[in-house]
């Protein structure tokens, strides 16, 4: 039996079909989509909430999207110790779900930033980053407007004391500083955990980075180790 | 029923960019007083129920749980019988 993904589309998701094609004609794994308005998440092993506009990001980003009817099924998923990911978008609708702690603010910078960046692995010891190199940078794109992590001290303290940043957004050369933050994330962090180990956030895309004609191939770590982690 | 008017404001530590970005152009347009513009929400709407005690109920799950992100914005609302 084979790892199967559900990408779940919102109205205004569009990197549904990224998720969607590099998963199942790139990377080989079946996958489904599943509409906002189900409630059936397919039998799937992973979910994946994609990135994009739900809602045009009215109100707040992923704010009403996070009361579709098919997120009753994905928190229980979740809390249930079932596999999700957010991706930009999808990342923000788990935090409105408060299945991750803090909030997305807009960019430090005022613009929307689209750009190749490249990101440390704070913590290998997770289902999603066991595969990934040690001390290996990995180059995935991001493209949001509002991807500013914040959080009060006490969530911060907690997501460090528990090793719940897994990546932080970093030079080429694997520096954590101000220069190479995108959007001015506290602590540079752009992927975190939650407490039982089996929800990711991330803002950069990995899904736009697991096809060499794309010139990066890093993003297929963070699905390959998901997928044999769960077969092993 | 009641019409709700309901502010919702990010707290004073949390950045806005966006009131940043609006007081840029008041000092191209010439107006050197202005400082710590902040643009927040306003959001007004009818509850139809005439209970006054059920109204504010609504509103204040409406609030806390969609309109406004406790962790960054504080709300307030109030109701005006029609």
């Amino acid at each position: 039996m084979g790892i199967k993904f559900g990408v779940v589309v919102f109205p205004g998701s569009n990197c549904d079909h990224d998720a969607y094609y590099s998963l199942k004609k790139v990377l080989g794994y079946d996958v489904s989509f599943l509409w906002h308005k189900n409630t059936s998440l397919q039998n799937c092993d992973v979910i994946i909430l994609p990135g994009g506009f739900s809602y045009g990001d009215y109100l707040r980003t992923g704010s009403i999207a996070r009361f579709s009817p098919i997120m009753n099924s994905v928190i229980e998923f979740a809390n249930s110790g079932g596999y999700l990911i957010g991706i930009c978008n999808g990342f923000q609708i788990l935090l409105e779900a408060g299945l991750l702690p803090g909030v997305m603010l807009k960019n430090k910078s005022l613009q929307f930033v689209c750009k190749d960046v490249y990101l440390s692995t704070e913590n290998y010891n997770t289902i999603f980053t066991k595969e990934i190199p040690d001390k290996e940078v990995l180059k995935v794109p991001v493209a949001h407007g509002e991807g500013n992590y914040f959080a009060d001290e006490d969530t911060l303290k907690d997501l460090v004391k528990n090793n719940r940043i897994v990546f932080k957004y970093t030079s080429g050369s694997g520096k954590v500083d101000e220069e190479n933050n995108p959007n001015g994330s506290v602590m540079n962090i752009a992927g975190i955990i939650n407490e039982k180990g089996n929800v990711l956030g991330m803002m950069p895309h990995p899904e736009r980075s697991c096809n060499s004609v794309l010139g990066k191939t890093d993003g297929a770590l963070i699905f390959k180790s998901l997928a044999n982690s769960i077969l092993n | 029923m009641y019409k709700a008017k309901v502010l919702i404001r990010r707290r004073a530590s949390i950045l806005d960019p966006q009131g940043k970005a609006v007081e840029k152009g008041a000092l191209l347009l010439g107006l050197n007083n202005i400082s710590n513009t902040r643009i927040d929400k306003y959001i007004e709407f009818t509850v139809d129920t005439d209970e006054e005690i059920a109204a504010k109920e609504e509103v204040t799950t409406y609030c806390k749980k969609l309109l406004a992100n406790p962790i960054m914005e504080d709300f307030e609302f109030n109701l005006e019988k029609i």
